[in-house]
Formats: C-alpha cells, structure tokens, sequence
C-alpha cells in the first residue's frame, strides 16, 4: 500500500545539489508530491523536504538511494518518528457584503490570517499541518477561491537528533 | 619564498602522476589543446589516441578491468563528451572505477550556447558516479583527489570532471592534498560481526544451501577468501556473468553460470535451495528470471558494500554491508575460533541431487554443413587455454556461448559488458586491457553485428600493435535479437538480418591481418597465424546462420524453467 513519506534530506549546499535529488526521483520513477529546499542556520548545508507517496520498500530504496548521492550528508524519513510537519496555504477569496460575516467566523475559527483586503477579495494566510490546510480550503471554496497557492511541506523532529551542525566534526559523528 | 606557478593543464597533469596514473586514452579537440600540449610537453603519462570517444571510455574500461588500476580518458567539449555517455553507463552499472576528463568552453561563455557546448555536468549525472565542473583553478588538485576517491571506494564507478578551457590555461601553485573530506560519503566496508555470526549459524544449519558470486568478488580481490569459506562450510558456488572467475570454474564445486542462459544444473540449485549466500550481486532480473517465483522459501544471506543492492529486488533475511574480502575474513576468523563440525549428512541429499542435474545439459545442435559457433569457440578455448589470455566479448549470442563453453579459474580474465550490454564494448575493451597488460594476447570474441559498432579502433590497435585477436563469429544476424524473434515472434526476422563488410579485406586495408575460417580443420591453423601475428587480426568465422543459445530461461520466466534445446520449444 503506498503511503505518504516526509523525508528530510541535508545536503551540501552546493551547485546542482537539487537537480541531482529531483533526477534520482525521475530516473528511477519515484514520485514528489512535495519539494521545499532552504539553507540551514550554517548557510554551507541546505535541507531539502520531500513528500512523497510509495510503498514501504520503495522508500526505503529512495533513502537508500538518496544517501548515495555525494553531496546528501544525512536523509532521515520522518514519518517514521516524533516529527512536526508544517505548511503555509495562501488563499484569494472573493467576499461579499451578504457573506463575510459567515467568511469571517471561518478565519476566527481555523485560526487563519488576514493578509490583504480589497473590495472583493480577501488574501488569506492558513498554516499547519497538511489536513488543516485542505480543511480550510474546503470550508471556504463555497465562497468562490480566486487563487490557492501552497507552500510545501517543512518537518522537524521533536526529538534534537536532526539539527544543523556547527562544525563538520560534529556532523561526521551524526551522520554516521 | 615565491611558490612555481603551474597551468591548470599542468596541474591536471601532475595529480594524475601523484594518483599513479600511467596511461591515459583520448582524442583532442579545441578546449583541451592546452591539455593536449602539456601532454606533449612531458613523458611520465602515456596517451593513446583512439578513433571515437566512445571507444577511449570502454579502453579505460578494459584497462581498468583487466588491471585493477583506475582507467582514464580524456576527451574535448560537446560532441566528444556526449560520445562518452554509453561508455560512461557501463562502467557505472559494471561498478569499474574510471575518471573521465571532459573539456569544457571557456566559463564566461557556459550558458551562452557555444561552439560545441554541452551540459556535461547534466547530461552525465545519471550514468556516472559523481561529476564535477571546475570553476577555479585552485579547486583543481583536491576535486582530482576526491573524484579518485569517490570512484575508487565504495561500489566504484566512473566519476567525471569537466574542466572548462580558461581553467587549463588558469596558474596556481601545486601541491597535492594528502586527504579527502567528504562529510557525505561514507562508505562501510567493515560488515557487522554480529551480521556475520547470524550468517554462518544460518549457513551451518542449511540443507540446502548455495552461494552466487558476484562481481563485487572481483571488485573486492576476494576470491581467496571466497574460496577458503566455500571449501570449509562444503557449499557449492555459483556466479553471475559479472562474477565469471571469482570461483575457479575447475574445482568439483563449481556449478558454473547461473541466469538466463545459466546452466541447468546452476540455476536449479539456486531455485531449490534453502540459504543462498548471495555474494556482491546485485540480483539483476537477468539472475533472478521472474521475481515473485525466485528464492520464495529460501533465507538470503547478502553481502555487498552498495546498501542500495541490497533488498532492492530479492529480500535479505541477513543483509551485510560492507567490503566482501572484510566480510568474508570476518567470517573465516569466527570459523577458526567456532567449534562447530561442519556436518555433510545434512546436505547429503543435495548433493545427490546437484550431481543428478549436473547430468543434463543443452544438446548440441547440428543444422547444417556450416560451422557451429559453439564448436568455434571450444576449439578457441582448447587451443589457447594453455596462455590464459584475457577474453572480452561483446554483447549477444556470442556472449553467451563464451560464458557457458570458456572456463576462467582467475578473475579479471572476462571483460564483457554485464549490466548495460553494450555492443562496440569489447573491442576497444580488449585495446584497454592490451595497454594494461602489454605482452601476450587478448582474445575478442565478437558478433558480426557487434564487431561493426566500433570497428573504427582496428586502426588504434594498428598503431600500437596491439596484439588483439578478433574472432569473429559471423552467423549473418544479429543473433541474440533474431533468437528471440524465432521463439517469440513467429519467426519474423525483422531488421536482424545484416550485411558485413569482407572482414580480410577490411583487416588488410587496415594493415591488419585476417584470415577467413570455413571449415573445421582451418580454425586452428588460423589461431596459430593469428597469434604469431605481431599486431590485431581478424578471424571471420562464417558460420551456421541459426544457432541458438542454450540453456536459456525465457524473460519473465522462473530460473528453473531451463530450456536445452529447440526441440523442446
């Protein structure tokens, strides 16, 4: 049965690093449902999230194959552990003087934000897990989504096991 | 103090002395002239000029497998660098260790659509290990250090380095870095202890047990230690293609190649057995035959140093990763220190049974007044088993019938293309080998199909009198494909029927020798020729258009299902 994976990837932050990652997900036919990449706090590394969706065995291959790469330091897949996941959801809603009361008791109750108002549309800021997301989406589609732009998805374990390195020895015992 | 200050080119140069590289094979072009003309300017490395890119990537190939050295080649920008990508795939699925030096345009012009620009760095990241592009010159030493590391450690492979013209021509000083830092490579080559001691209580309690070999073995220089573990538990071994040689194919325990077109007695030993100690082996669907049926009710035991091969197609009950000759030496030295008895009652019954499907084997076929293949290459194999030379082969039905009918008790012995089966391979595959080995001979054994894909580099072999010995065993198709066509596609020989040049003429042209063979009695007299010959020769062996390889297990089927001969199609 494929299930959705978090796998959290620190690499070198070098030229190509992220072609090499997204080629191995081609090349072998593995599927990303979700990609965000940003330095770590030491701007030499870079952490890549993944989401992505296949059978257990398949998953352990794309770490396995992951971990292969030159530039990959440590992949860790989330999923299984103690982790936080997160993401940002950006909505145009159009509103109008009959609805935004009700539009409004959404926003105060999903804990969403008002970012930008003009006369029709409202610019909404959601964040949370991936289902708290989609839910808020739903709720508000009946008012008319102009626009719905996501971010993907970042993950951290509760756990220190993961953290950004600050010098390589330190990083060569954890990555071991 | 003022520091000497050295071109790139001459960097490049010097870290390949360091690395010991002694021989390198290429072809100019515009953005390596300056590399070129350092060459020019010192005598430690020796350049081969091959007649295609391709060709001095599988020569680096031969060399670095007949060897066990590193291979290099050097090639310039665009159409000479994407020439390299066939070579490149099969060094990186046959795990050979190999450096490619790519010229690449001047780096203020990267991007800006050039004269013979490409994305070296993008098109050669899925077949090679790793690439480099050189952006400073100060980089240069320490990525020639890594990039040697990285091929030669771990499941080795080809690594490239694309160097743009402005850095051969850049000046630094040079001093070679004495180590690498390479915080995401890691590669384990102890093996587990622990891993270890499940293995060899799981072997001990086997009824059934088998080992298949790899070229990991080989990779590793582990036949020794293969040998001393399969003697002392009493288990039979069988190998791959890759792993050809690993085991000595004249001990009694030897079943020979298993797969595809394995031996029955091979192949029927690994689906019956209990434990299989699968040894440096990938599992490629060429071995296994059809997954879901392969080794259902048997423990695996898998050693290998590439994590990824392991539980990636069959399943490990006991996976070890890590350095086959560590692994295996871990287990000899928990062997001297265990007070078990190895106990052959146990496996009586196997071996019966092993000794009983030793007996069957793929009937000859005869069809005609032609010459037989098989019958071509058990004369080759009698009359120059005495030299032991080293035989490359390309990639088809000739292939095949090399593997089943040579018998290697070294390794390094077969060079042929494994995973990627490349035709064009073994000829200038044998040129690397004859340059690593350089005396004796080197027997090609080659299609007239295969022969024709690099059939350029008899010119190269000319010119350094290469003594490669090119037997070629033309049955007017390309055999392989037209085999297939026979049993599965009603006999439609659609475009495998092919023409070829009079290989005596094309030899001769060439300044070569060849010698056209007919008949059965003319096939010695023509070996005796050829190897008197100080240079390459041609050997046209006009054979039986319709032969067919056998024992073969058709694609998808399970390893057991062996066929041996036509009739029982």
């Amino acid at each position: 049965m494929p299930t959705s994976h978090t796998i959290s990837v620190l690499v070198t932050n070098e030229v190509g690093v992220l072609s090499r990652i997204v080629d191995l997900f081609s090349g072998r036919g593995y599927n990303i449902e979700s990609l965000t990449v940003a330095p770590t706090l030491d701007s030499i590394y870079s952490r890549v999230t993944i989401v992505t969706r296949a059978d257990d065995d398949v998953i352990e291959q794309i770490c396995k194959q992951l971990n292969r790469l030159i530039p990959v330091i440590k992949v860790a897949n989330l999923t299984l552990g103690d982790a936080i996941e997160y993401e940002i959801g950006l909505l145009k809603i159009s509103v109008n003087d009959e609805n935004r009361a009700e539009f409004m008791n959404i926003v105060a109750q999903a804990s969403a934000k008002i970012m930008d108002v003009t006369e029709k549309i409202y610019t909404v800021k959601i964040d949370g897990d991936e289902k708290q997301v989609q839910t808020f989406a739903e709720l508000v589609r009946p008012f008319g989504i102009k626009e719905f732009v996501r971010s993907g998805k970042v993950a951290i374990t509760k756990s220190g096991q993961f953290s950004t390195f600050k010098n390589r020895k330190d990083e060569l015992k954890l990555s071991l | 103090m003022n520091k000497q200050m050295y071109s790139g080119a001459q960097i490049l140069l010097k870290s390949l002395v360091k690395e010991g590289v002694e021989e390198i094979f290429g072809y100019p072009g515009g953005v390596v002239l300056p590399l070129y003309d350092a060459l020019y300017m010192q005598d430690e490395i020796k350049h081969y000029l091959v007649r295609h890119e391709q060709a001095a990537v599988h020569a680096a190939e031969g060399y670095a497998r007949a060897s066990g050295r590193v291979g290099v080649a050097v090639v310039t920008s665009g159409p000479g660098a994407c020439n390299t990508i066939t070579g490149l795939a099969n060094a990186y699925y046959d795990g050979t260790p190999l450096i490619l030096i790519t010229g690449q345009v001047n780096s203020k012009l990267i991007g800006a659509d050039a004269f013979q620009e490409a994305d070296v760095v993008g098109i050669t990241r899925s077949c090679c290990k790793h690439n480099y592009l050189v952006k400073d010159v100060k980089d240069l030493a320490r990525i020639i250090k890594e990039a040697f590391y990285i091929a030669t450690t771990g499941k080795k492979g080809p690594v490239v380095i694309d160097i743009p013209v402005d850095i051969f021509n850049a000046k630094y000083t040079f001093e070679y870095p004495k180590n690498v830092e390479l915080v995401g490579y890691n590669p384990n080559y102890k093996g587990h202890p622990l891993q270890v001691q499940r293995a060899l209580e799981t072997l001990f309690e086997a009824k059934r047990p088998v080992i298949i070999s790899g070229g990991g073995v080989m990779a590793s220089n582990a036949s020794n230690e293969l040998k001393e573990v399969a003697t002392r538990l009493q288990i039979p071994v069988v190998h791959t293609l890759m792993g050809t040689g690993t085991y000595p194919d004249s001990l009694e325990t030897s079943l020979g190649m298993m797969g595809m077109h394995g031996n029955y007695c091979a192949n029927l030993t690994v689906a019956n057995a209990d434990v299989i100690f699968a040894i440096g082996t990938r599992f490629s669907d060429r071995i296994t035959g059809c997954l879901k049926k392969f080794a259902r009710d048997a423990q695996v035991i898998h050693i290998d140093i590439d994590p990824c091969s392991i539980s990636k197609n069959v399943k490990a009950t006991i996976p070890i990763v890590g350095d086959i000759k560590n692994v295996l030496s871990i287990m000899i030295e928990q062997l001297n220190k265990s007070k078990h008895v190895v106990n052959n009652d146990l496996k009586e019954k196997w071996f019966n049974d092993i000794r009983e499907w030793k007996k069957k084997v793929a009937i000859p076929q005869k069809m005609s007044e032609k010459l037989s293949a098989i019958t071509v290459l058990n004369t080759i194999y009698d009359y120059t088993k005495k030299d032991e030379p080293i035989v490359a082969t390309e990639v088809g039905q000739h292939q095949m019938w090399t593997a089943q009918n040579f018998k290697f008790n070294q390794p390094r012995k077969l060079i042929t293309s494994g995973g990627l089966g490349t035709m064009g391979f073994g000829f200038p595959a044998a040129i690397g080998a004859m340059a690593a080995m350089k005396k004796g001979y080197v027997l090609n054994i080659a299609g007239d199909g295969s022969i024709q894909m690099n059939i350029q580099e008899l010119m190269t072999c000319v010119d350094y009198k290469f003594k490669v010995i090119n037997c070629i065993i033309n049955n007017g198709y390309l055999g392989m494909v037209r085999q297939w066509q026979e049993k599965i596609y009603n006999e439609h020989y659609s475009q495998t029927k092919i023409s070829s040049p009079d290989f005596v003429k094309l030899a001769q042209s060439y300044g070569a020798l060849g010698i056209r063979v007919e008949r059965e009695e003319e096939i010695i007299p023509a070996l005796e020729k050829a190897i008197e010959f100080d240079g390459p020769v041609m050997i046209d062996f006009v054979c039986e258009n319709f032969e067919m390889v056998y024992p073969w297990v058709l694609a998808g089927q399970p390893i057991d299902k062996v066929l041996l001969s036509r009739e029982e199609c």
